[in-house]
């Protein structure tokens, strides 16, 4: 039997109350989790993660590696050259280098490697405005890599989960062998408040096959067990189509349709594991549903309790998960509403998501690199009622 | 695989099988590639050596090179995407600095769409053997120009002959850092074993550039003949470093310099 699973973990930040920046709380939820190599670039707004974890990994001096690559590509890709030596890997950027990074994000889609990235969104596109927020990632994170694959992107919309989904991000990675992506924005990032630093963690570690068992490294499994270099496997790596122990089968029609199936199947047969969303008043018919993630989701809470005050039935579906996209919990929280609003600061990316499910959804939607305020959603639900 | 079990002299043909997925042959090389010979020398260091091959990690790219290890090299294989296998082996001597790391990769790959890696990975010094089989040309691509092409040289891209200037891979990477920097062909099998040996045990960042035929897509269009012209041609065309020394600028005219350029005193 392959070993691995979930195991919990002593926390090496004492626990308390701290009052933090975004970044630096992403730093701690890596920390945390295991993370023992980090790889980055500079790039605002992210650089505050590197900084942090550059600063606890010489406290902690645990066989943890950081290192300043020469750029983007080069940070992404000793993560997974590090994932498959045996790591928990992290890097963190912004969005001109989640756009460098694309193509070996689909190495770590093909080759089953569990990586995590945080995206610092910035206003873009280009070099944009590297200090204001921005949601203008979120379809590139999915969609950015060439071909057809799929990945998981978290949404945290605090310092607490800044440093909760970071967590989760490792958790998911290793469990589902696949990069996991860390939506957050310039706002949360650069955000202080107060957090809560929890005495344990639950980390699940990387199901591996045991010394001397020989296991199929790409099949035989919906996950298969990933084997580390160096531990005698003869691994056989690859980013072209292989079959199940890494030979490449480069016209091989199945080959290729069974990998695309299974890495579509690894996530959606597991919805239940990965989709979260938090619900706010979405008890009984609802006049108008609000759907926000990130920052955003702060200023639409504020919007639909002020809404309520006026006598508005208004609710808040917050989307933790926005890869894969939530589609059942959207579909029961629209069935009692009459109008359903969504904000984001991009010209309205998940909105047509939302509009799968809920055609008559409308966006509220701002790109000049200020983060929406409640007063603009609360004239939204006012205008849509 | 037990690898202990060879019979055969180190560094034989029959010795070095056992480093092979033989079930993977024939190899997808032309007739005439430089590379075969590359692999052979490659695998008769190791051998000599008697290094643990379990534990070495061979990372390659993509183009023809990416194919000298994978798959046909029985031990660990990284076969990353075009220009990268330096920063993908740099994550994995890191995260586990017992591994042996040796990097394959070619003109295109290491020096074209890689080139940024290879100089700070050489400036880093960082433990790991890189081995350039520099072929002039994107052979698996149909025969374009590379950054390491001959002035004059005919391509798919350079109808006319380049126009450019090659670089000197070993001054390049030796002005970045490295501490053990050898240029050899195929041709000089011999001494390009006993430099790959000297990279393999090399405490530091180690770069060999081998030169490396490619009939198909460089030889056929620059009249260069068949696969023992074109190893005749690197035997003509390369001249040891310690000759060169005592040759004037006119004798050196279009030779390309071999041997050590840095090395351990």
């Amino acid at each position: 039997m392959p070993q691995g699973g979930w195991i919990t973990r002593k926390s090496p930040l004492a626990p308390g109350r701290y009052f933090m920046q975004g970044d630096e709380a992403c730093a701690e939820g890596a920390i945390a989790a295991g993370c023992n190599y980090y790889a980055g670039y500079p790039i605002t707004p992210a650089s505050e993660i590197m900084h942090h974890i550059c600063k606890r990994f010489l406290e902690l001096a645990e066989g943890r590696v950081f290192i300043q690559m020469e750029d983007e590509i080069g940070s992404i890709a000793s993560c997974i050259g590090a994932s498959w030596a045996g790591a928990k890997a992290m890097t963190a950027t912004s969005g001109p280098g989640i756009s460098l990074m694309l193509e070996n994000i689909g190495y770590a889609i093909m080759t089953e490697v569990p990586v995590v990235v945080v995206d610092v969104q910035r206003a873009g596109p280009s070099t944009g405005q590297a200090t204001r927020p921005a949601q203008g990632d979120v379809m590139q994170l999915h969609w950015g890599t060439h071909g057809d694959g799929e990945v998981i992107v978290l949404a945290p919309w605090s310092v607490q989960e800044m440093f909760d989904l970071t967590i989760r991000a490792f958790n998911l990675a290793e469990m589902f062998r696949v990069p996991v992506f860390l939506a957050a924005d310039e706002a949360v990032g650069h955000m202080r408040e107060s957090l809560e630093i929890p005495a344990e963690v639950r980390t699940y570690e990387r199901v591996k096959p045991l010394p001397g068992e020989r296991l199929p490294p790409f099949g035989g499994a919906e996950v298969p067990p990933m084997p580390a270099f160096g531990e005698g496997h003869r691994l056989l790596v690859t980013g072209s189509t292989h079959d199940e122990w890494g030979y490449r089968r480069t016209i091989s029609s199945e080959a290729q349709a069974s990998l695309v199936s299974r890495f579509k199947a690894k996530i959606f047969n597991h919805l239940d594991e990965i989709v979260r969303v938090e619900k706010r008043f979405c008890e009984g018919e609802l006049d108008v549903l609000v759907v926000a993630y990130g920052f955003t989701a702060r200023s639409a809470l504020a919007a639909v309790r002020e809404a309520r005050n006026r006598g508005i039935k208004a609710g808040l579906l917050r989307l933790q998960t926005l890869w894969p996209f939530p589609e059942r919990e959207l579909a029961e929280a629209v069935k009692y509403a009459r109008a359903v609003l969504v904000p984001e600061m991009n010209q309205g990316q998940m909105l047509r998501e939302v509009q799968r499910i809920f055609p008559q959804a409308v966006g509220y939607n701002k790109t000049n690199g200020e983060v929406i305020t409640p007063p603009e959603i609360s004239g939204a639900i006012e205008q849509i009622r | 695989m037990s690898l202990t079990k060879k019979t055969g002299r180190r560094g034989s043909t029959h010795s070095i099988r056992a480093y092979i997925r033989t079930e993977t042959f024939p190899t997808a090389f032309c007739p005439g590639c430089g590379h075969g010979i590359l692999m052979g020398a490659l695998l008769r260091a190791i051998d000599e050596l008697e290094l643990d091959f379990e534990k070495m990690l061979f990372v390659s790219g993509i183009g023809c090179s990416g194919w000298i290890s994978s798959p046909y090299f029985a031990a660990d294989t990284l076969h990353t995407p075009h220009g990268r296998p330096i920063a993908y082996a740099t994550g994995a001597k890191l995260a586990n600095p017992s591994l042996k790391v040796v990097v394959i990769g070619g003109d295109g790959d290491l020096a074209s769409i890689g080139g940024n890696h290879l100089i700070h990975a050489a400036r880093r010094n960082i433990e790991m053997t890189v081995i350039c089989a520099n072929n002039m040309i994107y052979g698996m691509t149909g025969g374009q120009v590379t950054p390491t092409t001959p002035t004059g040289a005919f391509t798919m891209t350079t109808p006319q002959g380049n126009p450019d200037r090659p670089f000197d891979l070993c001054k390049l990477v030796a002005g970045a850092g490295a501490t053990y920097v050898a240029r050899y062909s195929v041709y000089h099998i011999r001494p390009l074993i006993r430099a790959l040996k000297k990279a393999l045990t090399h405490p530091g960042f180690a770069f060999v550039e081998v030169l490396s035929s490619c009939p198909t897509q460089y030889g056929r269009r620059n009249r260069l003949g068949g696969p023992s012209q074109m190893l005749l041609y690197w035997k003509e065309k390369c001249l040891p470093l310690e000759k060169a020394r005592r040759m004037s600028p006119e004798e050196l005219e279009g030779k390309i310099l071999i041997g050590e350029f840095v090395a351990p005193d």
